[in-house]
């Protein structure tokens, strides 16, 4: 029977099916970080188990970290403590932390691939839903709570319902300007923040294909912003080619691609649910609400619909419904988080800024999503970049993306932010989100309002 | 976990869709280690204003509401995984949570917990609200056995589906963890013939 990509490795991983219920799925590699893991250890402990296989997980700090000044004690006596049982925890355990001052620490998404730990056919699960993320590797890759954390500590694998099947194919050639985080803004505009759920997506299509991992991973990166679990990419010579000589791939790498490269969805295969989009007809996105569904082309209106969600985030946003963002003022910058925080952002966002000046209303922090990213961003004098454009190069964490750390927005003002998430609140209390790419994000920071990005590009 | 056969409640009504975990918990209160106490925080910052003072129109604020089912609008629970947020509505009192449809990982999370997610067609979602509306002292009855939800005033009464196994375990007051611990041979075996 012809089947989808999904199924071949979801079904290679089921160690048993419970009668009309979950199945037992094998998890092959588990990431971890401090803020989801505490109570899982601590019922671990409470029952008197070791970590089954601690060579599967992988542990870094990264959410409630500070991004300035990281070789310090954390100052917040919570967030301390929180960091220090996750290096108790490791410890008793025999778990690998990347920490801070490890340098591999980062953000979990971005350190995974980085080091080849992520690979094609494999399964990946964290307490943490922006696990999706790593799929752009044809893993199946998804995120679970605290309680099912303890359970993959326990026994290395999940009881899960197997979800439905949907493709999302983008078809043609991005035009100026346009960037896979456009791509992904524009798709969840369109198919909205539940019409993925129940589902896992696999994407294709010729612009898909055409992407480097770095931009098909902003793509997995937001499948969970329209409900799905996960998202999928056909492992191919781009992934074979990215992985290839990194610290954590089989020693036998040659053998391991002959089997990679059987990956993929079979021709007659059937999904749940298909959807076409037409790469021309995607521009860079910007999004105006309180949910990541809640965008717009950046040379379209506000919606005028009648509508409670939108006027009530329209309210929060202190939006109005048919205007046009163009020119509305902003206050923050912020690059970074598991979504663009990679070379390819900082440079993409470096080569806009470079030479400019950051506008005199805004803040920009730009905080790349691990210490290799750093170390090679310095190592291409990207941080001078950015000190001579008045902006600043932070530290490894996910930062302004969460308003958990250090590192929060203040109420009423605007962010134009690379993140994932425009939620009310989300960025600090009272925060205002615009969710956008890397390139917005630099047309913003040297216009200080928000701007096409395609009138600033040759 | 605690078990859960029938309840029979009034229930508290919020009325909106889209609702996502940062609302139900935000980050900031995601720093403990423990998983007591994360009630204080539900709904931090739509039941308090930023000096900690009550937000008065707010649903939970209003005294007229009150009960161990709390009944939501579509999509509830999207956005991210912390199950905290399913520890905060538990440990605020709720043991039910209404909705026409829930986000995946919400789901899975209220489950291990004890807290029933049910899921009614948008038509009874309408019918509950307007009849809380209406009459706040209602009652709603989850009965569980049965897979029932019956509006008390209005005796309407709507079935809901639970996965056998997950209905078990709730029922019993048994998780996941049990299940996976008895499995420890079969993965062993899984683990062999790879």
């Amino acid at each position: 029977m012809a089947t989808t990509l999904f199924d071949k490795i979801w079904d290679a991983h089921v160690v048993q099916a419970i009668e009309n219920g979950p199945q037992v799925l094998y998890i092959d590699k588990h990431f971890i970080h401090e803020v989801t893991t505490p109570q899982a250890f601590a019922g671990l402990d409470k029952r008197g188990l070791k970590v089954a296989r601690p060579k599967q997980t992988i542990a870094t700090a990264d959410h409630n970290v500070p991004t300035k000044n990281q070789l310090e004690p954390i100052k917040e006596a919570l967030s301390r403590k929180q960091v220090e049982a996750l290096i108790a925890n490791c410890q008793n355990h025999n778990i690998e932390l990347f920490g801070l001052g490890h340098p591999f620490q980062g953000i979990v998404h971005v350190i995974g691939p980085e080091l080849g730990i992520t690979q094609p056919g494999i399964t990946i699960v964290c307490g943490d839903s922006h696990t999706s993320t790593h799929g752009a590797f044809g893993a199946i890759a998804f995120g679970i709570g605290t309680s099912e954390v303890e359970q993959v500590l326990a026994t290395q694998c999940i009881l899960q319902t197997k979800p439905k099947k949907m493709r999302i194919n983008v078809e043609g050639v991005l035009g100026k300007g346009v960037t896979s985080k456009d791509i992904i803004l524009y798709i969840i505009s369109k198919i909205s923040t539940s019409g993925g759920t129940g589902y896992f997506v696999e994407y294709a299509g010729s612009a898909i294909r055409s992407l480097s991992m770095e931009a098909r991973m902003t793509i997995c990166n937001m499948s969970i912003e329209m409900g799905a679990r996960g998202g999928i990419i056909a492992p191919d010579e781009i992934t074979f080619d990215y992985l290839r000589g990194r610290k954590f791939v089989p020693e036998n790498f040659d053998d391991a691609v002959a089997k990679w490269q059987l990956l993929k969805t079979d021709d007659d295969a059937v999904f749940d649910k298909e959807y076409h989009f037409d790469a021309a007809d995607i521009a860079p996105m910007v999004t105006y609400g309180t949910n990541p569904a809640m965008g717009i082309k950046i040379t379209d209106t506000i919606p005028n619909n009648d509508d409670a969600g939108l006027e009530k985030a329209l309210q929060y946003m202190d939006f109005q419904k048919g205007q046009s963002l163009i020119g509305k003022n902003i206050d923050y910058v912020f690059l970074g988080s598991c979504t663009n925080s990679r070379m390819e952002d900082l440079r993409q966002f470096c080569a806009l800024v470079k030479g400019k000046q950051k506008a005199e209303n805004v803040t920009v922090w730009v905080v790349p999503g691990s210490k290799q990213v750093e170390k090679q961003a310095i190592a291409e004098g990207l941080d001078k970049i950015l000190i001579d454009a008045g902006m600043e190069l932070r530290e490894p964490g996910c930062s302004a993306c969460l308003g958990m750390n250090e590192d929060k927005i203040p109420a009423g003002k605007y962010c134009i932010s690379t993140s994932n998430r425009n939620f009310e609140g989300r960025q600090g209390q009272g925060a205002r989100t615009l969710l956008a790419s890397p390139l917005m994000a630099a047309a913003a920071a040297v216009t200080g309002k928000i701007t096409d990005v395609r009138e600033l590009l040759d | 976990m605690e078990k859960f056969t029938t309840i029979n409640s009034q229930a508290v009504p919020l009325n909106m869709e889209d609702v996502d975990t940062d609302q139900i918990i935000p980050a900031r209160f995601l720093k403990a280690t423990t998983r007591e106490g994360f009630g204080d925080n539900l709904f931090r910052d739509w039941r308090f204003n930023a000096d900690n003072s009550l937000k008065e129109n707010f649903v939970l604020n209003n005294k007229t509401y009150n009960g161990k089912i709390l009944v939501v609008g579509k999509n509830f629970g999207c956005g991210s995984s912390r199950e905290h947020a399913a520890w905060s509505i538990f440990d605020y009192g709720f043991r039910v949570v209404v909705s026409s449809f829930f986000a995946d990982i919400f789901r899975n999370n209220a489950l291990n917990n004890g807290l029933l997610p049910v899921v009614v067609s948008p038509e009874f979602l309408q019918k509950i609200f307007k009849e809380i509306e209406k009459n706040p002292s209602t009652k709603i009855q989850v009965d569980l056995e049965n897979q029932t939800i019956t509006i008390e005033t209005t005796q309407e009464k709507e079935t809901f589906d639970i996965n056998p196994y997950k209905k078990t375990c709730l029922i019993n007051g048994y998780d996941d963890f049990d299940y996976l611990m008895s499995m420890k041979d079969k993965i062993e075996a899984f683990e062999a013939s790879r």
